[in-house]
């Protein structure tokens, strides 16, 4: 496969969509249990690329680009290590209208 | 009780998408009142698709609703592909009706046409309320839910029926106990450019003009995770993306937007989208394995509907999801209107709902097609099949001379084998294939 020209790195990509953060994290993730979990599949899965392995063997994780859409906790497959919820009304991701 | 004087309405419609919408349009048709509840700042802003919508169950609700849909192209060019690294066959259809009223599909954004939609909900009377989470049911003594809860101050509202278009997440669902378990195998994650390009390039790429568009599905092309892969023409900008089995995804190395750069230098789509400006970034979870993985669809004093129930229809070469939304969200006005009517809006009062559903495409559909998004995202169809049949075109079209030509029997019989397809497996698949497209 060739590239014919440059792709957007992830976070001009990200770039591109709206979000109106809130204060309040509608994720919050049991960095205990993300220590002992061996697949990790947040960390490849998350369009929003929100879920950062450290290099102490932990999971650095931001809730603020997040686009909503649940694919973490559904690949999550350690009971309880993703809490998510919705972000409060009126903020969070704001796909654009022409 | 929160609040000394709570809401109390007929009803109240949990999400403004296109299922919420249709529910809020025929209950205040038919004059009870009704709050469209919507998480986000207006409708749609929280929702994103590929991006054909088929608008034709709108002929009921809003008749010519084409003068005034807010749609990018109307589809008169169908093109589905199969894809390896370096080969791309494709099956390419056009029709000229498509771009005539009624009218087939159209591309459109979600934010745009949900939007729209609640407008009409509006219009005829529902009470639209934006920037509100609903939080959770409230129920009376004996488990009927009588409303919900908000993230607002004081935010319990009381209805006598709650009808659930909150999305394919949908914790109002999970909640009332009409989900069993939640399998990540059951979703994709679709993931989408949004990248532009002036109409005219976009035209003479794909060969349309006006208001005439293109949609091209493909099989093969996600960097061996199954799923599939879409190029949409909309008016002035092109949607190119992925959908992927969540735990597939989740099992290998490469991410989301590097599987749709893949797919944006194949040499079949690269001239198609090169040297546009990605204007969005946009990920949905898609409820992908049809009648399998729906919920209960009635509770008491409680309706499901869109992807909420799980109603989006992953067919291979049918992929369909608002026009279910639509459905079945007028199908759950109707029956609500009519238990409301008679007084009971308990399970058995809005038992008009699963009969509408089972009587429509809606159920009909998806009984028909229930075999199908298995087959479609099966390992087989994924990974083994696009060779066989890409090698296969491959030779048939090659002239190998001095050589003779082969025969397209033999040459399938050898690139089967080469593909490692057992000839059991592939009889067997295209034995389910007929039980499911026949």
């Amino acid at each position: 496969m060739t590239e014919r020209w440059p792709e957007l790195s992830f976070e001009d990509l990200i770039g591109t969509t709206r979000f109106d953060i809130h204060e309040r994290a509608h994720i919050t993730v049991d960095d205990e249990i993300c220590a002992d979990c061996s697949t990790r599949g947040c960390v490849v899965a998350c369009p929003a690329n929100l879920f950062v392995p450290t290099s102490d063997g932990g999971i650095l994780f931001n809730y603020e680009q997040c686009f909503e859409c649940g694919t973490c906790y559904l690949v999550c497959n350690e009971e309880g290590a993703i809490t998510w919820t919705y972000p409060e009304g009126g903020h969070g991701v704001v796909f654009k209208r022409t | 009780m929160v609040g000394s004087n709570p809401t109390s309405v007929d009803a109240i419609v949990v999400g403004a998408g296109p299922a919420g919408a249709a529910a809020a349009t025929v209950l205040a048709r038919k004059g009870h009142s009704v709050i469209l509840l919507e998480r986000g700042s207006f409708p749609g802003s929280k929702n994103m698709y590929g991006g054909v919508v088929y608008p034709r169950i709108l002929d009921q609700l809003h008749p010519q609703w084409w003068d005034e849909a807010p749609i990018q192209r109307w589809i008169t060019r169908r093109s589905t592909m199969v894809l390896t690294d370096t080969q791309a066959l494709t099956v390419d259809f056009r029709s000229a009706s498509w771009g005539r009223p009624p009218y087939n599909g159209a591309t459109a954004f979600r934010p745009d046409w949900d939007h729209w939609l609640a407008s009409k909900a509006e219009a005829d009377g529902a009470q639209l309320v934006c920037s509100t989470t609903a939080t959770g049911l409230l129920r009376d003594e004996r488990g009927q839910v009588i409303g919900v809860t908000t993230d607002r101050p004081d935010g319990e509202l009381h209805a006598r029926v709650v009808i659930a278009c909150d999305g394919v997440n949908s914790f109002l669902a999970k909640e009332a106990g009409l989900y069993g378990d939640v399998d990540a195998a059951n979703y994709t994650v679709g993931v989408k450019e949004t990248i532009a390009l002036p109409k005219e390039v976009i035209d003479e790429r794909f060969g349309v003009r006006d208001r005439e568009g293109v949609d091209i599905e493909i099989l093969g092309g996600t960097s061996g995770v199954n799923g599939g892969g879409f190029v949409y023409t909309n008016l002035d900008t092109l949607a190119v993306g992925v959908v992927l089995k969540l735990p597939k995804l989740a099992a290998q190395q490469q991410r989301p937007e590097e599987i749709i750069a893949n797919l944006k230098a194949h040499p079949g789509i690269a001239p198609l989208v090169e040297g546009g400006e990605v204007k969005e970034y946009s990920a949905h979870v898609i409820p992908e394995a049809g009648l399998s993985m729906m919920p209960k669809m009635t509770g008491d004093g409680m309706l499901v509907a869109g992807d909420a129930a799980a109603m989006c229809l992953a067919a291979g070469i049918w992929l369909e999801g608002v026009n279910f939304a639509m459905a079945s969200g007028m199908y759950a006005g109707e029956a609500a209107a009519e238990a409301l009517t008679a007084d009971d809006t308990s399970a058995v009062g809005l038992v008009g709902y699963e009969r509408r559903l089972n009587d429509t495409f809606v159920l009909r559909d998806h009984r028909k097609l229930r075999r199908a998004p298995s087959l479609v995202l099966s390992d087989r169809v994924q990974h083994l099949y696009p060779h066989m049949i890409a090698n296969t075109v491959e030779r048939m079209f090659r002239v190998d001379n001095p050589t003779p030509k082969p025969g397209l029997r033999r040459i399938l019989n050898e690139e089967r084998k080469r593909a490692g397809v057992k000839l059991k497996d592939l009889a067997g698949d295209a034995l389910d294939g007929l039980r499911s497209f026949g």
